[in-house]
């Protein structure tokens, strides 16, 4: 239900956006036309401010069955590249968030002194880090798919060790208690008690690690014009002003957030069952 | 606040609400320092008697953990404690069977009851064989009927493996049904007022609830409760 409404509004916002583009082109041309050739103009311009629906899927479909698969135009091979830089942005964040939550729980200073400073590292705005990191990296020699994964990384740190943070320090003082009367080890303390107990809260900070991930990863094609990936489709694409052509690339980059963010939903699920989550 | 308890024995702590009942027990456990005097338990510290897991403490939730099975909650102290995987699996078994829970060693606590959850959290504190048992109000959050239940297959179980019971609890009923010994609290600051030695039989039915004895020792507690409130007044 919600999805055709949104459908029909963006039918009516492309016809309404488009239509000034299609009417200036019919006066220049000095031909005649009607309110039917305005709305179909609307519908199929060649440069729109805002595409239609079907055009987009139109130029989709193409982008993806209309190329070999490695080639530069086709849109699987420039997900694949955004992909890769995703998921290894996203390892790297998740193991870092992880390590630096285990540190801030188990030492108390640590957790006066870093969390401020993983707060303001939060605040730089991305778009104007991500070119200093790429071209400093460049200087050093690493280029390709690993600048744009420490960007990736370094935005979903930080929710995986709130997270973290927040599960780590969750078990109740009595399930604590517990563990002292059996005189168990801080690492078994960690291990048996304060991790699993943290699983919960480490699926909801990945859900949302992932989606950031994937941002970094397009952010950091973006500034130095990378050849490969969704952000370089988007560069040629503005460059080229091939509107539908972004449109198409950004259409690639929901589905592989929402496949991302469901491939962790399937985990969780299967996590939950074997550890007792209530259905 | 001064005594001593003996081996194989099952004694009561009853009191007003914030007596330090709880306090005491968690002194004995080492959870808690002391602020003055000396506390021994088995002729050590309490912090080295700790260490030589020579205790099993319940509290008033079961608290087991929700993450694991049943069975393997009941492990969770033997893995903590190093023993084999074999031995883990058959002592699980054992004491799961000695509270009447075999069966349910593949189930998550949120598919048992309240008492049942409990009664794993004994299993999970007899598992390593203690020799001490502290039981800070095990059955508070139930109701009579599962309350009666458990005090009798407590009684059964504390005569079979002859362990030293130390019991927290604000039931009189209760207190005197299960014990060899009865110390009565007063409010804060928490003293003996009385200690009464319970000499009803050791085989004891619900029954006896209602003979003269007993109800002479529920007068016999209820009028140390009153004196020591009179205090506040």
């Amino acid at each position: 239900m919600v999805v055709l409404a949104l459908i029909a509004i963006w039918y009516c916002a492309a016809v309404l956006m488009n239509i000034g583009l299609v009417r200036d082109a019919f006066e220049r041309e000095e031909t005649g036309y009607t309110t039917g050739d305005l709305l179909s103009g609307s519908l199929a311009a060649e440069r729109p401010r805002l595409p239609a629906p079907h055009q987009i899927l139109a130029t989709f479909a193409d982008d993806i069955f209309g190329y070999p698969l490695t080639s530069g135009r086709s849109l699987v091979y420039h997900s694949a590249v955004t992909l890769s830089e995703t998921v290894l942005g996203f390892a790297l964040g998740v193991v870092f968030g992880i390590v630096l939550a285990t540190l801030i729980v188990h030492m108390r200073a640590l957790q006066k002194s870093l969390l401020p400073w993983i707060i303001c590292s939060q605040m730089v705005p991305i778009l104007a880090v991500a070119p200093i990191v790429i071209v400093v990296l460049g200087a050093i020699g690493i280029r390709g798919l690993l600048p744009k994964s420490i960007i990736s990384a370094y935005l979903c740190f930080f929710p995986v060790a709130i997270g973290m943070v927040k599960g780590l320090s969750s078990p109740d003082p009595i399930q604590r208690d517990l563990m002292k009367t059996w005189s168990a080890t801080p690492a078994q303390v960690f291990w048996k008690l304060r991790w699993p107990a943290a699983v919960p809260f480490l699926f909801a900070s990945l859900k949302v690690a992932v989606t950031v991930s994937l941002i970094g990863a397009i952010v950091g094609e973006l500034p130095t014009g990378a050849q490969a990936g969704i952000g370089a489709r988007l560069l040629a694409g503005s460059y080229y002003g091939q509107t539908v052509q972004i449109w198409a690339a950004l259409l690639a980059a929901s589905l592989l957030a929402a496949g991302l963010v469901g491939v962790i939903d399937l985990s969780e699920r299967w996590v939950g069952r074997r550890m007792g989550a209530q259905p | 606040m001064n005594l001593a308890i003996a081996e194989g024995e099952f004694v009561s702590f009853i009191g007003p609400s914030g007596c330090g009942k709880t306090t005491l027990l968690r002194l004995i456990a080492d959870l808690e320092q002391p602020s003055a005097g000396a506390l021994l338990v088995n002729g050590m510290s309490a912090g080295q008697a700790r260490l030589t897991r020579a205790y099993g403490y319940i509290f008033q939730a079961p608290a087991l953990y929700p993450w694991r099975t049943i069975e393997k909650n009941v492990m969770l102290p033997l893995e903590v404690m190093g023993y084999s995987h074999r031995e883990r699996r058959e002592r699980a078994t054992r004491y799961l069977a000695l509270v009447n829970l075999s069966g349910f060693e593949r189930k998550f606590p949120w598919q048992l009851s309240g008492g049942m959850q409990q009664r794993a959290s004994i299993a999970r504190a007899l598992s390593f064989d203690p020799a001490l048992l502290l039981m800070d109000e095990p059955f508070g959050a139930l109701d009579e009927i599962v309350r009666d239940h458990l005090n009798e297959q407590l009684l059964r179980l504390w005569d079979k493996t002859g362990k030293t019971v130390i019991f927290v609890t604000h039931s009189i009923p209760e207190a005197i049904f299960l014990s060899t010994r009865i110390v009565v609290m007063s409010p804060r600051p928490g003293r003996i007022i009385d200690v009464i030695e319970c000499d009803l039989p050791r085989e004891r039915t619900l029954e006896i609830r209602e003979t003269a004895q007993f109800v002479r020792i529920a007068q016999r507690v209820r009028m140390g409760l009153r004196s020591g409130h009179s205090y506040d007044e």
